[in-house]
């Protein structure tokens, strides 16, 4: 549960994102002239580092204040590499690496990709979908040799970057590695797979869907108490009530299921089961959640929700794109299902009640 | 009013563990003996006052109440822990588990000292079957417009009228009725019910049991003809029963009876698509397990709420409203998964008996203890929409 600490941390977060990332005006600047103040300020307060001990560079908040913030990203719908950042100095972390206090990011961001590493110790291979890898100075990669994983920071200018984008427009790009050079590079402890990197990105995507959803229904629920139509507020309806209570159905099952997995994240040592199946299911069910709350949300506003001057875009285009990263859910839902089946049906119950 | 919703990540304490154990144990020595069968979920005997009567002397009834009332001062969370079990193993429970859940705690509220100290350790040792007399001939989710009538007498109240749908009611030893004892008012249309503890052997009261489409009986029509209800067992405020119904709904509906109806078909699911279930099965087994870790935690969360002393009657719609729908789709996405299975498979009778049943008794779902329109209503409430 978030303590004393956590509050203060996610409060800065909220002040700092509501001052310099605020979505309406996000929307209306065209010339992304907002992002230098905000990185500015979110690193004078420490939060890009905020997983990273302060003997490896960071501020050395606890897991907990990491995923508040997170939280708070997702309910302005952020469109900087905050959660990136947080991602690659966790990441750096797991070798005891010094963080650059850059904006970064991570990779691979799919779950069969693999970056090598050659016996001059330079890194081969190509990771498609990570996100704002053109923005970052530098990249946290999992390197996969043979048996065990590495990690190696990596300086961005050094790998080719194809540009792609998200749904909503933000930067998803192909990073290829050859022969790169990287700036420093150590063994991670056994029992750190390729998996532990999908499943903390899965966990982070699932607490910024939780957040966007949160947002998504207030706004949702102002308007349609707002908007007259047929002489009264939509609100009064009984059909938009249904709809919304439905939205605020799949934003509590998100807030849960994510928050559930943030916090089985923070008491853990390592991925193991039970973290599985808390963030495996946490990545499933917001990406439904996200599906469903959109769908929902544009319902209730209509023509106007579907420009670009509005800003529910901003929430719904993001959150659906946020599913793609580190595993969509159709991928996860395969290998949870092959999980539970290998564990067999009188040990499922067991496993389900033990979280 | 308001759009916030908080569902924090409540752990079971560790004292949750050591009980899961106790309760995992009696529940197998019982399937052991013959006494229920764990695969007969949703048709099995489902009242059993022996079975009661054991689950009561294991002190798994009326957990969280005072002890001198004969409960056990034991939290939300470890009553969370029995209910669950006895859910999964399709332990027969009808008998005590209404009384358990909400009869009791509204007696604890609102019955006088006395009352309390005869009834209440009756149902903590499980001799006691309550029924819940709400919905009539015309008054089913529209609570207020029952109409069945309780007068002031020199003796008591007298009931005249009927109620309908009243699960229970054949085997109950009482009922916790709404009674209308005063007309609406114009300004509130909730005004004018009382709440009411009814013996079911009260002369006057005839019960006629009315068969549900599964071919079994549950209903019951109970008639009240000029029977007599003695004072001392008016609860709460004369005419103001409306008043006390809001904080009992975050108990009657979060639970993890609200999602766990129809589970057994998912546990046969998993036994039929054996170890290495191919692309189809596995992908849609893994969402179902998803929702459901989903509704268990939020169900978990509420209960801890409850422990708490807050009163989360939106978050409680919620998982009502979510649970309901879940288990009531699981047979057909249980159906649609196995659909490709190899048809010699060695559980194909026992999962596509088990489908038969929970596709039958998937319609009740949505209905009892709230609509999904209702608790929709609920929540749009909550949200200040309405």
């Amino acid at each position: 549960m978030p303590g004393e600490a956590s509050h203060l941390v996610a409060e800065t977060a909220t002040r700092i994102l509501a001052d310099f990332a605020d979505p309406q005006t996000v929307n209306r600047d065209a010339s992304g002239s907002w992002k230098a103040k905000l990185w500015e300020a979110l690193d004078a307060a420490g939060l890009p580092l905020a997983w990273v001990p302060e003997a490896l560079g960071g501020s050395g908040a606890r897991s907990a204040d990491g995923f508040a913030i997170l939280g708070a990203a997702g309910r302005v719908a952020l469109a900087a590499p905050l959660a990136e950042t947080l991602a690659a100095g966790w990441l750096l972390t797991q070798g005891g690496i010094e963080a650059p206090a850059t904006p970064m990011t991570v990779a691979p961001c799919r779950p069969r990709e693999r970056v090598a590493i050659d016996a001059e110790g330079r890194l081969n291979g190509r990771a498609a979908g990570v996100p704002f890898a053109r923005e970052a100075q530098h990249i946290a990669v999992l390197v996969h040799d043979g048996a065990s994983e590495q990690i190696a920071l990596v300086q961005s200018d050094q790998c080719r970057v194809s540009e792609g984008r998200n749904l909503a427009g933000d930067p998803l790009d192909t990073v290829l590695f050859e022969r790169v050079k990287p700036l420093r590079i150590a063994v991670v402890l056994p029992g750190f797979t390729p998996d532990s990197l999908m499943l903390m990105g899965s966990a982070i995507r699932s607490v910024e869907i939780a957040g966007a959803l949160e947002t998504i229904l207030a706004l949702s629920v102002a308007y349609a108490n707002e908007r007259v139509a047929f002489e009264r507020p939509i609100a009064k309806f009984q059909a938009v009530q249904q709809n919304l209570a439905r939205l605020a159905g799949e934003t509590a099952a998100a807030i849960a299921v994510a928050g559930s997995a943030a916090d089985a994240i923070a008491g853990a040592n390592q991925f193991d089961d039970d973290v599985f199946l808390e963030v495996v299911s946490a990545k499933i069910r917001t990406a439904e959640a996200a599906a469903e709350g959109a769908a929902i949300a544009h319902q209730v506003f209509g023509a106007i929700g579907f420009t670009q001057e509005h800003v529910l875009h901003r929430f719904t285009l993001r959150m659906l794109g946020w599913r793609d990263d580190f595993g969509n859910e159709s991928y996860w839902a395969n290998e949870l299902g092959k999980r539970a089946a290998c564990r067999g049906a009188d040990q499922f119950w067991p496993w389900v009640a033990s979280r | 009013m308001s759009t916030e919703l908080r569902f924090d990540p409540i752990r079971l304490p560790p004292e949750c563990a050591e009980l899961r154990k106790q309760v995992r144990a009696f529940l197998t020595e019982h399937i052991a003996a013959g006494t229920f069968d764990p695969h007969q979920g949703g048709h099995g005997e489902s009242y059993n006052r022996a079975f009661s009567k054991s689950v009561g002397a294991k002190g798994w009834i009326g957990m969280t109440w005072p002890k001198k009332y004969g409960g056990h001062e034991r939290s939300q969370l470890e009553r969370y822990v029995v209910t669950e079990e006895f859910r999964v193993a399709n332990a027969p429970s009808n008998l005590h588990f209404v009384a358990d859940r909400q009869s009791g705690p509204i007696l604890l509220k609102y019955a006088p000292e006395h009352v309390k100290e005869d009834i209440l350790p009756r149902i903590c040792r499980g001799e006691l079957c309550f029924a819940i007399g709400m919905s009539e001939p015309g008054a089913g989710s529209d609570l207020f417009a029952a109409k069945a009538k309780a007068a002031k007498v020199d003796e008591g109240w007298r009931v005249n009228g009927s109620k309908i749908w009243t699960t229970s009611a054949h085997v109950a030893d009482y009922m916790l009725a709404l009674f209308r004892t005063s007309p609406p008012t114009k300004e509130n249309r909730r005004h004018g019910l009382t709440q009411f503890l009814v013996d079911m052997k009260t002369p006057g009261i005839t019960v006629h049991p009315i068969n549900q489409m599964t071919g079994l009986p549950g209903f019951n029509e109970v008639l009240f003809q000029d029977a007599l209800i003695p004072d001392d067992h008016l609860l709460g405020e004369i005419d103001g029963a409306w008043k006390q119904a809001t904080s009992e709904l975050a108990y009657e509906r979060s639970g993890p009876e609200r999602f766990l109806d129809t589970f057994y078909v998912m546990l046969e699911l998993i036994r039929a698509v054996g170890p290495e279930p191919d692309l189809r099965s596995a992908e849609g087994l893994g969402r179902l397990i998803a929702q459901l870790h989903t509704l268990r935690r939020m169900s978990v969360s509420v209960a801890g709420m409850l422990q708490a002393g807050k009163e989360p009657v939106v978050e409680g719609s919620i998982v009502k409203d979510l649970g309901t729908l879940w288990e009531q789709k699981l047979p057909a996405r249980v159906r649609e998964l196995a659909a490709f299975l190899d048809p010699e498979m060695t559980n194909r009778a026992t999962l596509d008996e088990q489908l038969a049943i929970a596709t039958t008794i998937a319609p009740k779902l949505t209905i009892q203890g709230g609509t999904t329109e209702i608790l929709r209503g609920i929540i749009a409430r909550g949200l200040g929409l309405r």
